[in-house]
């Protein structure tokens, strides 16, 4: 069944001069500038596209637009330029596309897994959730993977995406989505007010339903000439912007509507270095629908078969493409529109074998002209069932009785091409995604919109107006852009096209008709499978299985059969669903109400929505000033929030316990340098400034001298720790606050919060400071010497500068701030430099340790040396739920305050248990084991499941200066158990654990205060 | 995306703030000695009402500052902007 179906007649998007190549399955076919796959491969008399989701039966185009739920083929440009599951309707071809099928193996023609038809019996809907329940375990290691494999899309690439996508904002008064008659009839009404207008379709050429085929004139010409001339002048106005290719896909609160423009996939060579798509966000101030409606499939037994086509979709193939479906077609409608297309298929050679109306008495202009062009209608007439196998051969129609049963036996019609419909469906994607309201319409069977969003409107086919005859269509899209346009303030509108002459139309001829649900069926017959969703398998049984089984709500109805829920999202089958479902359930259509209706409209690649923001462009990476040094000297960065810091330096082959070891006993034995600028700044100014941040942190900074610092804790209002670090107090009226690396926004946004809505009153103001300094940590014995030839106007000494006191002097001849802080243990300083300055005053103090044994340490030795000291990290130690004094912090807590944050919260009885979880230290009876971050802590050993466990373990290393292993954990009443014999449950058995002060090196502090 | 009128900068993408939560919760004060049923109130109880909703938004990406957005949950629409502090 395959040669050239091409007709000289129609064609209207072809430029027949130029012939294309492209494969389809690795065979070669000609086809024409202007065809998409689809209408190409039809050309070509292909009909046998796909192989459906469940059953693996042969499936074939049955829409022309995007709606088709079987053509979905991969489009292959080369390894990593393949993109699986694309429309064969919507896949424009060019010279040398090559394209595959899906879902089938090893051919399409021969699909072995066609078996699951013969067992569909025992495969119904929510199949897996009946059987393969047995044994259990395989239902991970074999059935679903099976299952998985054998229900089929198409398969992507696993190669990192080559092209380039781009992303852009719209802005605009006016955006009208479809350019139809409905959309193009507002557009030129809009456009001649000079407003900002933006015009899209999601097809390579604007006219939606006038390509189709229409007999009506406009404006006193042919409906192709108007719509030439129309597009023309759109395309030349200034402020109109016409995105042809483009989906809108989703319509966001405010009037925000995504759109996805495809700019080279229609392209034999896309032009390198320039995008593949563009992802607009366009802001509208009014939005227009003009999305134009979906032609409803008749749901009949065999109504899956390659060769059974939507009307519509016919006779778009022959007035757009030049194809013609089929030698001897049957016609089988609901709908007057079907006429149109057994007309024009007549005119064009093709053999109407029937025209079957399921309607008793059809009457109307179209009836006549069908019938004076010579086509024999049959009315009252229904199909049940259809024969063939990768193409349809017959269609068996009966007739139906005066109650609409099925009276009499089937005539079995000899036919290549089964033409049907039931009617249009409105298309209320975007109306409803905006949250507008849906009615249901019953003259025309239809949901049609309701109450819309604030600045929406639809207009035309998507706004109920089926079959409508065109004038209507006009007077409704050009009233509703008048109105947009005065929400806009624009009143004034001269220029403006008229109805009754521009749009003045001619020889039309209204449709109506339709029918919603399945066709009656001879009553006992066994029927084959009458399909309602195709993509996903579903029959009319199947929903009627779900109700039988019990489902009440459609939503539920829809995930248990899985009805709507394919790619094209129930575009063809949701009605027909909905009316058996209501058919079965005893209530009407608008009882049961249609399911939610969520974005995308039409699936859209993650290339397009990822856009700039991936490889080095995914996130910001904040850089030290000392990184290029680190970086040049092999230092291994690990990312803190979104700081790359320097993790570890190795030397000469280490590993990271290697080299963390050789760090850590440096910074002991004499010197450290460690790059502390990622820490959190923030500086607290204001008369207030001490009154602030007693309210805000739990300490009492009244008592904290010039040129002193403390470890200051910041509770949330809970009472729970959610920062610390140490606070400076630089003159009276300014602090020095540091922050953690990754909550120094979070912390400033806080207390701004309490700033500006507690206490507006305080003359306060914060500043983040954290990028002006760079800031350099000297830790160990040696840190003073080190520092000392580099240092003016400044005294070290241990007199001058005891531990927690800070200075200004020079360093390096760079104006400085200096804490004497730790976080080692350690003699130590926090050298702060202006940020410009941190790379060469590191470089100094590097060379001048060099004499002392310096070593640069990262922050896994840093995380070992402040755990060998009990200093806790908030977020490693805590988790959000610790009290200063389950943190082991309690000192922290100023007396007699009158006001903090979360000091109310501390006073509930919850936070003061004594059973609460506590810091402690923990050592192995093993001093090689190093117990496991997380591991949970039992009180009585050789526990089963399920164990009464008391506790965590929050930090763990092996320490080289303890030549043992050490650990932090929270365990219940943990304080009172100091000296208890604890157990870790592992992997490899129970470890066995002392619990201890939290703090295993110095405790008596003798080398911090050196 | 909504479009929210910062009282301080005028129509903005909502980009550039974050959601503050609802408005008009009023802290105790320690020195009330608020009871354990009133703290509660404050830390943990919200309207989460189905249409018109006082809320706080931060223009934290421009002014920095806290103000007030009566916003309608169901539709999104933003009836007025004022700032912290105002009725």
């Amino acid at each position: 069944m395959s040669g050239d179906c091409r007709s000289a007649r129609g064609g209207g998007d072809l430029q027949r001069s130029q012939p294309l190549r492209f494969e389809f399955d690795g065979r070669s076919y000609q086809g024409l500038q202007g065809d998409t796959l689809a209408s190409a491969l039809l050309a070509n008399g292909v009909h046998l596209i796909g192989r459906s989701f469940k059953y693996h039966r042969p499936r074939g185009i049955m829409a022309a637009g995007p709606e088709d739920p079987n053509a979905l083929v991969t489009i292959r440009r080369d390894a990593a330029r393949s993109t699986p599951n694309l429309n064969a309707t919507q896949v424009e071809l060019y010279d040398g596309l090559v394209a595959y099928s899906q879902n089938r193996w090893p051919s399409l023609r021969f699909d072995t897994a066609r078996i699951n038809d013969l067992l569909s019996r025992f495969i119904p809907s929510g199949f897996y959730y009946k059987t393969f329940m047995w044994p259990r375990k395989a239902w991970h290691s074999l059935y679903e993977p099976r299952i998985r494999a054998a229900a089929g899309l198409g398969v992507a690439s696993t190669e990192a995406d080559p092209d380039l996508y781009a992303q852009c904002y719209g802005h605009c008064e006016l955006l009208i989505v479809g350019a139809g008659p409905a959309g193009i009839a507002a557009a030129l009404t809009a456009a001649a007010s000079g407003a900002r207008v933006m015009l899209c379709d999601e097809q390579a050429l604007p006219g939606g339903s006038l390509r189709t085929g229409t007999s009506a004139r406009i404006g006193g010409q042919d409906a192709a000439d108007w719509l030439r001339e129309s597009v023309q002048k759109l395309t030349a106005a200034p402020n109109v912007t016409l995105l042809t290719r483009t989906t809108a896909f989703g319509y966001l609160p405010h009037n925000m509507v995504a759109l996805s423009e495809r700019l080279s996939d229609h392209l034999a060579t896309p032009p390198p270095g320039k995008p593949r798509e563009r992802l607009w966000q366009v802001c509208a101030r009014q939005v227009i629908l003009a999305t134009g409606a979906i032609e409803r499939p008749l749901v009949f037994p065999g109504n899956d078969r390659p060769g059974v086509m939507l009307a519509g979709a016919a006779r778009s193939f022959l007035n757009r493409y030049g194809v013609l479906p089929g030698a001897r077609v049957v016609v089988l409608t609901a709908h007057d529109d079907a006429y149109q297309t057994a007309i024009d298929l007549k005119a064009a050679g093709v053999q109407i074998a029937a025209l079957a109306d399921m309607r008793t008495d059809p009457a109307g202009p179209h009836v006549e002209a069908a019938r004076s062009a010579g086509i024999a209608v049959r009315t009252g007439t229904t199909a049940v069932g259809t024969r063939g196998n990768l193409r349809v051969t017959a269609v068996g129609l009966a007739g139906l009785d005066s109650n609409g049963a099925v009276a009499g036996a089937a005539d079995w019609v000899k036919c290549d091409a089964l033409l049907m419909s039931g009617g249009y469906t409105p298309s209320v994607h975007l109306h409803s995604q905006a949250r507008g309201k849906l009615r249901w319409d019953e003259a025309t069977h239809a949901f049609v919109p309701g109450a819309a969003a604030a600045g929406c409107r639809s207009v035309g086919a998507c706004n109920g107006l089926i079959g409508a005859e065109l004038v209507r269509v006009f007077e409704q899209a050009t009233a509703a852009a008048a109105d947009a346009l005065r929400e806009c303030g624009i009143h004034d509108q001269p220029g403006a096209i008229a109805i009754s002459k521009e749009l003045a139309v001619s020889e039309d001829r209204g449709a109506s008709g339709g029918w919603i649900g399945a066709l009656p069926q001879p009553a006992g017959a066994k029927a084959g499978k009458a399909f309602v969703d195709w993509q996903n398998d579903v029959t009319a049984a199947d929903l009627k299985l779900a109700v039988r089984e019990g489902f009440r709500s459609i939503e539920h109805i829809k995930r248990y059969t899985t009805t709507g829920m394919a790619t094209d999202q129930g575009k063809t089958s949701n009605l027909n669903a909905l009316a058996i479902a209501a058919q079965q359930l005893g209530r009407a259509i608008p009882e049961v109400g249609l399911t939610t209706f969520r974005l995308p409209y039409l699936p859209v690649g993650f290339g397009g929505l990822a856009g700039y923001a991936r490889g080095d462009f995914f996130a910001p990476v904040r850089k030290t000033p000392m990184y290029d040094w680190a970086a040049d000297r092999g230092a291994v960065f690990e990312p803190v929030a979104m700081w790359q810091r320097a993790r570890y330096f190795p030397e000469r082959g280490e590993d990271m316990h290697q080299a963390v070891a050789r760090e850590c006993a440096a910074v002991r034995r004499s010197c450290g340098l460690f790059d502390a600028s990622t820490l959190g700044k923030i500086e607290v100014a204001g008369p207030d400034a001490i009154e602030f941040m007693n309210r805000m942190y739990v300490n009492n900074w009244s008592s904290l001298a010039v040129g002193r610092c403390r470890y200051g804790i910041l509770l949330r209002d809970d009472g729970f720790v959610y920062d610390d670090g140490v606070v400076a107090r630089l003159s009276d009226d300014r602090l020095h606050v540091t922050t953690t690396t990754g909550g120094a926004p979070r912390v400033l946004g806080m207390m701004e919060d309490y700033l500006q809505t507690e206490w507006p009153h305080l003359k306060v103001w914060l500043t983040s400071t954290t990028e002006q300094w760079a800031v350099i940590a000297v830790q160990g014995p040696q840190a003073r010497a080190v520092l000392e030839p580099l240092v003016e106007q400044a005294d070290l000494s241990a007199a001058a500068l005891p531990h927690m006191a800070m200075t200004r002097g020079l360093v390096c001849g760079v104006p400085a701030m200096i804490f004497r802080v730790s976080f080692t243990g350690e003699l130590g300083y926090e050298i702060n430099v202006p940020a410009d300055y941190g790379a060469e005053v590191w470089r100094a103090i590097w060379a001048s340790g060099q004499a002392h044994g310096m070593c640069t340490y990262g922050t896994e030795a840093m995380h070992v040396l402040r755990a060998e000291k009990g200093y806790i990290i908030v977020g490693q130690d805590t988790d959000g739920t610790m009290t200063p004094d389950d943190a082991g912090v309690s000192w922290a807590v100023g007396k007699n305050k009158p006001e903090f944050v979360g000091m109310v919260s501390l006073r509930k009885p919850a936070l003061q248990d004594p059973r609460r979880k506590q810091l402690v230290g923990l050592l192995t009876v093993d001093p090689a084991h190093v117990l496991e971050e997380g591991s949970q802590i039992a009180a009585e050993p050789g526990q089963r499941p399920p164990m009464r466990l008391i506790g965590h373990v929050t930090s763990s290393y092996y320490s080289s200066v303890l030549g043992r292993s050490i650990a932090l954990a929270v365990v219940s009443a943990g304080r009172s158990r100091l000296g208890q014999t604890l157990y870790v449950p592992t992997a490899h058995g129970e470890s066995t654990v002392t619990v201890t002060q939290p703090v295993f090196y110095d405790p008596k502090g003798e080398r911090l205060n050196a | 995306m909504l479009i929210i009128p910062c009282p301080y900068c005028g129509p903005r993408p909502e980009l550039e703030f974050s959601y503050g939560g609802q408005a008009h919760v009023t802290r105790p004060t320690a020195a009330s000695n608020p009871s354990p049923a009133e703290w509660n109130a404050f830390q943990y109880e919200r309207a989460n009402l189905k249409g018109l909703h006082a809320e706080r938004w931060r223009h934290i990406h421009g002014c920095a500052r806290f103000f007030n957005v009566v916003r309608d949950t169901t539709t999104d629409e933003i009836l007025r902007s004022y700032r912290s502090g105002e009725k």
